[in-house]
């Protein structure tokens, strides 16, 4: 009776492709939706459609060179890659970085952070259909940008940094309008969290949804604050600081339940450990010089290191090696968090609805400039 | 004949254009008043402080090219937008902007019901508009949209009959007038019954938070993927002409059509020298306002979430709303 039934009422599985050109798929990633009504049975996740070579390409430049390269990874962090990829040539060269460099670098790594949580929390928000928040995420976002601009005059690809140090020391009276943005920023996270975090919408939306254990999350490679979410305790910043980050107090903020909102609760607490950040390195910003005692040429012995930094999406970690006779890394890797991050979207959408993978593809906050590099 | 023909023309001609303008309109007040919510301007360019640009809009969607998809059902796909278009204007003719007959096209005696069945007709142009053009995303829309009706249409008809309860007439004219009697707004009697309109009211137009069939994240604009300039226009003036109706069946039904406050207190009596149409299109903003705002502040419900809203939440407490109307009734 059961197979006759079936057979009379023939199922068949939806195909749907979502992108490359979709609104909500942030960028080009694509996703082969099988779908059972509107839940999702399987999904295929296809990427490789902004694939620059960045790796390769950085194999024949020079070492300085690969600074602009780096920028354009995660766009929306460019100083956070520029950070991870300097520390990591610093570190195969030895190279002592003077501490006003190192505090600087806290400082711009962290208005990195809140400016890559901005757009996140925009686009997430904007996703479940909360329009608003976007606009006055990007609204805060722009202060960033413009405090960015002022530093180094470009506002998304900042080549902010150099192997040693930093190309330029602070402007004058940049860092009293760093204290003005923490200031904004503190009501403003306030405000985000008015919208949102008690709206019972938001809850229904994002409780329960992407539900993936501590352990799972470690098998699968998550970094970031998707780790996090599931309560495991790995912050780079902690666990092995770089920069200035061992000389600051700030907590990791971590969640139980291993959901969409749990994550979404870590991120606006960063932003708010980011601004604590911020004001002690404004704070105590040390006097002396910026740069380092770097060579003119740039020809690191020959040898290897890997070297990982917490960007805003996660583990950020560079593998290099040198041959030691041309100027050139022999080998150039990346270890990028959104690449890892995506990993996860495939158990997490599984099961869910529609509706609920454009949320998760948020949630993971992917950018796929640097899935595909 | 002039009384029975001429005069009820005139009055569907300038009615249907006062609509269609009004619809054009409606988006610049929308795209202003989400502006402002978000702390933007809005349109700026066309005209002084944009109000050109509902002018523009209307003229750059019939300048567009108006492509059929080749696999779509072409008589279906041409069908779908009048279908979800006439009705919202045919709703019109019911509706009392004065006391005087001048004011509306007719009074029939069973308005309401009229309303209620000629509206649900509006979903089978969103359903036919997402099966006709052939293709996943308007598909899915259209099984969101035919799920959407059925959570929402049951509550809301169900509240509809507690107020009829409280008025004892179904006639949208009569029904102000027994608010006059009353000398209160139904509003204030049936303040559950507002609330359960208003969210079917939403479900009703496809806004947010229930705008799902066209959940442009999700869906890429879910129904109306697949339309282009003209006939994409006529969804949308649909999606507008059904709010103007929605807010202005809820200003009948809820805040006393064209009554000014306190309708029973002589001593405001001076109030009454601002015209009856007046209050009826300053209530009907207030409505529509309230229905921009709402669409600035949420988030979007999953629809299954607002199946299980209207199931289990809406109808329960519109037929708890009925029964306890009933005895109400019945006790006095």
């Amino acid at each position: 009776m059961a197979t006759e039934s079936a057979a009379m009422f023939d199922t068949d599985e939806l195909v749907l492709n979502m992108g490359p050109q979709h609104p909500s798929t942030h960028g080009v990633l694509r996703l082969v939706l099988r779908l059972d009504g509107e839940r999702v049975k399987d999904v295929d996740v296809v990427m490789g459609y902004v694939h620059r070579g960045i790796e390769k390409l950085s194999e024949n430049r020079d070492w300085t060179q690969i600074i602009l390269l780096t920028d354009r990874m995660d766009y929306v962090a460019a100083a956070t890659n520029n950070l991870g990829y300097c520390e990591t040539v610093e570190k195969l060269m030895e190279v002592e970085v003077p501490r006003r460099a190192r505090y600087i670098r806290t400082i711009l790594a962290e208005l990195q952070r809140i400016a890559s949580h901005c757009l996140w929390l925009g686009t997430h928000a904007m996703d479940i259909g909360a329009m608003t928040v976007f606009l006055y995420a990007f609204r805060e976002r722009e202060l960033i940008l413009d405090l960015f601009e002022e530093y180094c005059g470009a506002r998304l690809t900042y080549n902010s940094m150099r192997i040693g140090g930093l190309p330029l020391d602070l402007p004058s009276g940049w860092d009293a309008k760093v204290r003005a943005f923490c200031d904004i920023m503190d009501s403003k996270v306030e405000e985000y969290e008015e919208l949102l975090t008690n709206n019972r919408i938001w809850l229904q939306r994002t409780r329960g949804i992407g539900v993936i254990s501590g352990p799972d999350a470690t098998a699968l490679g998550l970094c970031g604050p998707p780790l996090r979410g599931s309560g495991v305790y790995r912050d780079v910043r902690k666990d092995e600081p770089y920069a200035a980050y061992d000389e600051f107090e700030f907590d990791v903020p971590l969640g139980t339940r291993g959901d969409t909102y749990d994550r979404y609760l870590i991120r606006l607490e960063e932003f708010r450990q980011s601004i604590r950040i911020i004001r002690q390195a404004v704070d105590g910003l040390p006097e002396g010089p910026i740069m380092g005692k770097v060579p003119r040429l740039l020809k690191p012995k020959a040898g290897e290191t890997y070297h990982a930094i917490e960007s805003p999406k996660g583990e950020l970690g560079y593998f290099i090696a040198s041959d030691g006779r041309s100027t050139n890394p022999y080998r150039f890797r990346v270890r990028p968090p959104s690449f890892c991050n995506l990993q996860g979207l495939r158990p997490l959408v599984i099961g869910h609805l529609v509706a609920d993978v454009v949320a998760l593809i948020g949630t993971l906050d992917v950018v796929l400039g640097e899935v595909d590099r | 004949m002039i009384d029975t023909v001429f005069w009820p023309l005139v009055k569907i001609v300038v009615l249907l254009n006062a609509v269609m303008v009004s619809v054009t309109f409606m988006t610049l007040l929308e795209r202003k008043v989400i502006a402002w919510a978000q702390s933007r301007l809005g349109p700026m360019r066309v005209g002084p402080y944009g109000v050109l640009q509902a002018i523009a809009d209307p003229i750059k969607l019939i300048l567009k090219e108006d492509i059929t998809p080749a696999k779509a059902d072409k008589v279906m796909f041409t069908l779908a937008p009048i279908m979800s278009l006439v009705p919202a204007f045919v709703v019109f003719a019911v509706i009392p902007f004065g006391a005087d007959p001048f004011y509306y096209v007719a009074d029939i005696n069973v308005g309401l019901l009229f309303i209620v069945s000629v509206t649900s007709i509006g979903v089978y142009g969103i359903i036919l508009a997402g099966w006709a053009s052939n293709s996943k995303y308007p598909l899915l829309a259209s099984l969101r949209a035919s799920a959407q009706l059925i959570s929402y249409e049951i509550a809301v008809t169900m509240t509809l009959v507690s107020l009829i309860l409280t008025a004892g007439t179904l006639s949208m004219v009569g029904i102000v007038e027994a608010q006059q009697e009353a000398g209160v707004w139904f509003g204030f009697i049936q303040p559950v019954a507002f609330v359960l309109v208003l969210i079917g009211g939403l479900a009703e137009t496809n806004r947010a938070p229930f705008d799902m069939p066209e959940a442009e994240q999700e869906l890429t604009g879910g129904f109306h993927t697949e339309y282009s300039g003209m006939r994409f226009a006529l969804f949308f003036l649909a999606e507008y002409a059904n709010m103007i109706v929605i807010s202005a069946v809820i200003v009948v039904l809820f805040w006393g059509g064209w009554l000014r406050p306190f309708p029973s207190v002589d001593a405001l009596a001076v109030l009454d020298y601002i015209p009856q149409w007046c209050w009826f299109f300053f209530k009907m903003f207030m409505v529509l306002y309230l229905f921009i705002w709402i669409r600035a502040t949420l988030p979007r419900y999953r629809y299954d979430q607002l199946m299980r809203i209207g199931w289990k939440v809406l109808i329960p407490i519109a037929i708890a709303n009925v029964v306890i109307t009933a005895v109400v009734k019945v006790l006095l």
